[in-house]
């Protein structure tokens, strides 16, 4: 077997691995990874998250377990011994190689300045990095004394601006310093950085451009950042974002050679001149140049495996494309191809519109009729289509192309070689063909293709590619209505048509079935047109609203009272536990905070619920598409750690929703500080508590594909955190699908997470106003449905096991004990097949 | 308890006028071949039957208890077929949601969804399953249901 040693374990060093290990079936190479940093592999470029309360957890890659793979972690490599092939590393371990590769990435740059290294300045590379700056400014932030704490960024590409955005999110006021007269210098031009100064400066970002930090002074626990034009900056915190420099000095000391800019020197198959001896990511100089994006760098990583193992890849030059599209402190920017339009002869058209806060230019062939490249600012919306073409015959008017109300490009006007996702060289004809192929949504074509599996900026073509190849999948509820659910909302909402068979009459066909039934259930009892057991409605309801109990599997049902943020007095809990008792059920703690009490009959269920009723108890609806349980930790009242009141806003929360019947089920945690002990972030809609306020976070979900909330607002306090889950809510009711979960729904929406904080934080569609009267609505409109079957003859009348004989119990239902419960017989499945 | 029907049952065109029964409409598409045979057990009034919804019904036949789910649709017919769900074996197929699929009138089992045709008992997802029909009759607006 042959020894492979990858030295370095970020990103690109793990997609290394993982190539090797899918390519490599036949097990010829044994590998060895060394990475300096204790952790394991993680994604630096959503590095900036991990403020926003992403953890370190979340952000690491998917472990390559093998065992053919092992992996040291903070042990970094020392020296190379290239005659011998030995590596040697910092603990001692002295690994030999058939073949070496080089992963080493970056490290940051920090200027020469005097005081670069006082304590409070900092660069901004490594998680450890992030957990030292959070540290430090949450002691400035605690320290004594009025005023907003700040801190200086030196360097305004697209690191600096990022940080400075975390810097915020901390508490801090940043200055930005830049010693090129325009903000991210590399990406945008002049015109370009114009308009994103006066967009991210609206955003409360002091920016000073064409001026260097000159020394660093420590001023009675504070720091004072002196400016080559005089000025002195007063600081808490100094972060060093200048650049970033290949880590190349292994390499230098084994006599490699390394390109004029630094970086070790590899030919287009990523090979050294030392055959042994490979590089890629940020650290190799491909033909003398670096790239410090992680696209080109899994491109190499690919290469390299593929050679490896005895193919002949190189490097294409769509592969090293630099094209980049990111959201800056709220602004869009996008920057792709020659966009600095450096190609000799190359004609610039730029549509500048300081008003509206946009800037686009397109650089263009010298004979005006291919596209070279371009740059988006405050409004990247075209980048998808644009960033393809590169390269490409421009289709229409280049003015048109970018001017507002011009010309819209569909998929149609990409060549078959457009490469649609660059983060892994995914072209249009890969894609269509996959479609052909019967990948007929978007996750299918992610699945297939791998294309809008990293940034995700090109998830926009491949529904257009969708709907161009006419495959787009039916959003038809079943086969009686030909339109979604969100459609049918609209409709039900606008008409005022209250009853199903009037509905159908006039928007569908047949009778109805399993499918648009409940879904039309569901849509009226949002809108609140009473007990959902009245009239028709009873009609439409799956078995468990129609009883409302959960069916379980021998015909019997489950019983769950609500218990609001699962606080519950002794008195509560043993009328349950006598009301078990009595009818013989068993019981069972939830995961939500409750109880569940098991193996009801039908005609049991009235009584059972007089009983609980009778105590105060009132329906928990753990049967329905609905508002199920706010989940809370004890919080300030008991918690040494709590920062908030976690039951009472879980309490409140719980009695606002109860009874919101919704595309599917909603769950929900309150926790009283960032341990998360209610694990908040796993529901629909879930609060964190903050020292002054609360977080909220969205689309969680535990289940089939578990996923955690994301963070939607920060800091709010309670009647701000209210209004926004109304407005979430509502805008979920009315909108998302049948059966799709908050998490599903904001990844279909056009923009997702972005646009629905616009909707609901911003009022980009002006509706929150409406939304909130929705709910209020609702909360004025409630009534314990369980009640409201007791207090009426009518509805009890269902409540029997036959029609001919009400109080007979079904005789196919029968328990044994186990472990001191009930719990059914299984059933026997005679002749299910002939 | 088996499920297979004890039944071989044909079919006629709905609404059908029986000879033997004083003019009243027969609701259920569903005959027995030899109807004369039948020991027809009165289960309830019509009217207790909510519309577009089902109920079970505890009958016996052959001195085993039988289940039957009864249905009455808007459009006034009446279907009875075995309440016991094939697939999961429980007796729910009364509290099933009622429609249809392509024009048949079904029921969909509400353990795991899988349609029944209320006219032949057939399973819509499956081939191979079909629960047992059994013929109705309505007599001064009681329901009988049709046994052997």
């Amino acid at each position: 077997m042959k020894e492979l040693v990858v030295v370095g374990n970020g990103m690109v060093g793990h997609r290394l691995v993982q190539a090797m290990r899918d390519r490599d079936t036949a097990g010829t190479w044994r590998i060895t990874v060394l990475g300096e940093e204790t952790r394991p592999a993680y994604d630096r470029v959503a590095l900036s998250s991990y403020v926003d309360g992403k953890t370190a957890e979340d952000l690491t890659l998917p472990e390559v377990a093998d065992p053919l793979v092992r992996l040291h972690l903070g042990d970094a490599a020392v020296a190379l011994d290239r005659d011998a092939r030995v590596v040697l590393t910092a603990s001692g371990r002295e690994l030999p190689y058939d073949a070496l590769v080089l992963a080493t990435g970056s490290v940051p740059f920090v200027p020469p300045v005097p005081g670069r290294d006082l304590p409070g300045c900092f660069v901004y590379r490594t998680l450890d990095d992030l957990d030292a700056i959070m540290a430090a400014a949450e002691r400035a932030v605690a320290a004594p004394g009025a005023g907003r704490r700040s801190a200086v960024v030196v360097g305004g590409g697209l690191l600096g601006l990022e940080a400075a955005r975390a810097l915020r999110l901390l508490g801090l006021s940043p200055q930005v310093v830049e010693i090129a007269p325009r903000l991210m210098p590399v990406q945008v031009d002049e015109g370009g950085g114009a308009v994103l100064r006066r967009l991210v400066e609206s955003e409360d970002l002091q920016v000073r451009c064409g001026v260097s930090v000159t020394g660093i002074t420590a001023d009675r626990g504070r720091l004072i950042a002196e400016l080559s034009d005089g000025v002195e900056l007063d600081a808490d915190v100094v972060v060093f974002s200048a650049g970033i420099r290949p880590a190349d000095g292994l390499a230098r000391a084994a006599g490699l050679p390394v390109g004029e800019r630094g970086g070790v020197l590899v030919n287009t198959a990523c090979r050294t001149p030392d055959p042994h001896i490979w590089a890629v990511g940020e650290v190799a100089a491909l033909e003398g140049r670096t790239y410090g994006l992680v696209a080109p760098g899994y491109a190499m990583a690919e290469v390299v495996a593929d050679r490896l193992l005895g193919g002949e890849a190189t490097m294409t030059p769509a592969e090293l494309d630099m094209s980049t599209q990111l959201k800056m402190l709220g602004v869009d920017v996008a920057s792709f191809g020659d966009a600095l339009a450096r190609t000799p002869g190359a004609l610039e058209v730029v549509v500048n519109d300081p008003v509206a806060g946009t800037y686009a230019k397109l650089v263009v062939s010298d004979d005006a009729k291919t596209l070279l490249g371009g740059v988006l600012v405050g409004d990247a919306s075209k980048y998808a289509t644009l960033r393809p073409l590169v390269g490409s015959p421009l289709p229409a008017d280049p003015v048109a192309m970018i001017a507002p109300g011009g010309v819209e490009l569909g998929a149609d006007a990409l060549p078959d070689s457009a490469q649609v996702c660059s983060c892994n060289a995914v072209t249009k004809g890969t894609i269509c063909s996959a479609i052909a192929d019967g990948a007929h949504d978007v996750p299918a074509v992610k699945a297939c293709t791998r294309a809008g599996t990293s940034c995700g900026s090109c998830v926009p073509m491949l529904k257009k590619l969708l709907v161009q190849s006419g495959v787009e999948v039916s959003k038809a509820i079943c086969e009686h209505f030909s339109v979604s659910r969100a459609e049918l909302y609209e409709i039900i909402a606008g008409t005022g048509i209250r009853t199903f068979s009037e509905l159908i009459a006039q928007y569908g066909t047949g009778r109805g079935c399993d499918l648009c039934k409940p879904a039309v259930a569901s849509i009226l009892a949002s809108l609140g047109t009473g007990h959902v057991l009245s009239g028709e409605q009873a009609t439409l309801q799956d078995t468990n609203d129609h009883f409302l109990a959960n069916l379980q599997r021998n015909g019997t049902y489950s019983v769950v009272p609500r218990v609001p943020g699962g606080e519950i007095t002794p008195e509560g809990l043993i009328v349950i536990g006598e009301v078990a008792r009595d009818f013989g059920l068993y019981t069972k703690i939830t995961g939500g905070q409750r109880i569940d009490m098991f193996g009801a009959r039908v005609e049991q269920l009235p009584a059972i619920w007089r009983r609980l009723v009778d105590a105060g108890f009132e329906s928990g609806h753990a049967y329905g598409k609905a508002l199920r349980t706010v989940k809370s930790c004890v919080g300030t009242t008991w918690c040494r750690y709590g920062q908030q009141d976690s039951v009472g806003l879980a309490v409140a929360l719980e009695l606002r929703y109860r009874g919101l019947r919704s595309p599917h089920k909603l769950k929900s945690g309150v926790s009283g500080c960032a341990r998360e002990c209610a694990e908040a972030r796993s529901k629909d809609f879930g609060v964190i508590a903050t020292e002054t306020g609360w977080n909220l976070y969205v689309g969680g979900n535990g289940g089939f594909t578990p996923r955690h909330a994301e963070l939607i607002a920060s800091d709010v306090d309670t009647d701000t955190l209210i209004a926004l889950i109304d407005r979430f809510l509502m805008f979920y009711i009315r909108t998302a699908d049948r059966l799709q979960r908050t998490a599903p729904w904001i990844e279909a929406m056009d923009g997702g997470l972005d646009h629905l904080r616009a909707v609901i934080v911003d009022d980009s569609l002006g509706i929150c106003a409406d939304l909130e009267a929705a709910m209020e609505s609702h909360v004025a409109g409630y009534a314990d449905e369980w009640r409201g079957v007791l207090e009426d003859p009518e509805k009890l009348e269902r409540f029997v096991s036959f029609v001919n004989a009400p109080e007979t119990p079904d005789p196919t239902i029968t328990f044994v004990s186990e472990r001191g419960q009930p719990v059914p017989v299984a059933l026997g499945l005679p002749g299910v097949r002939a | 308890m088996t499920i297979e029907s004890p039944l071989t049952v044909r079919l006629l065109r709905d609404g059908v006028q029986s000879p033997d029964m004083h003019g009243e409409t027969i609701h259920a598409e569903t005959i027995h071949a030899e109807m004369i045979d039948l020991r027809w057990e009165t289960v309830c009034l019509v009217d207790r039957l909510l519309p577009e919804r089902g109920a079970a019904a505890l009958l016996a036949a052959g001195g085993e208890p039988v289940q039957v789910a009864l249905f009455r649709m808007s459009d006034g017919a009446i279907h009875a077929i075995g309440n016991v769900d094939p697939f999961s074996g429980a007796a729910v197929l009364s509290r099933g949601i009622v429609g249809d699929r392509g024009g048949v009138p079904v029921v969909a089992s509400p353990v795991f969804k899988q349609a029944f045709s209320l006219v032949t008992g057939q399973c819509l997802d499956d081939p191979d399953v079909r629960v047992p029909v059994y013929p109705v009759r309505v007599a001064d607006g009681w329901l009988q249901v049709g046994l052997p």
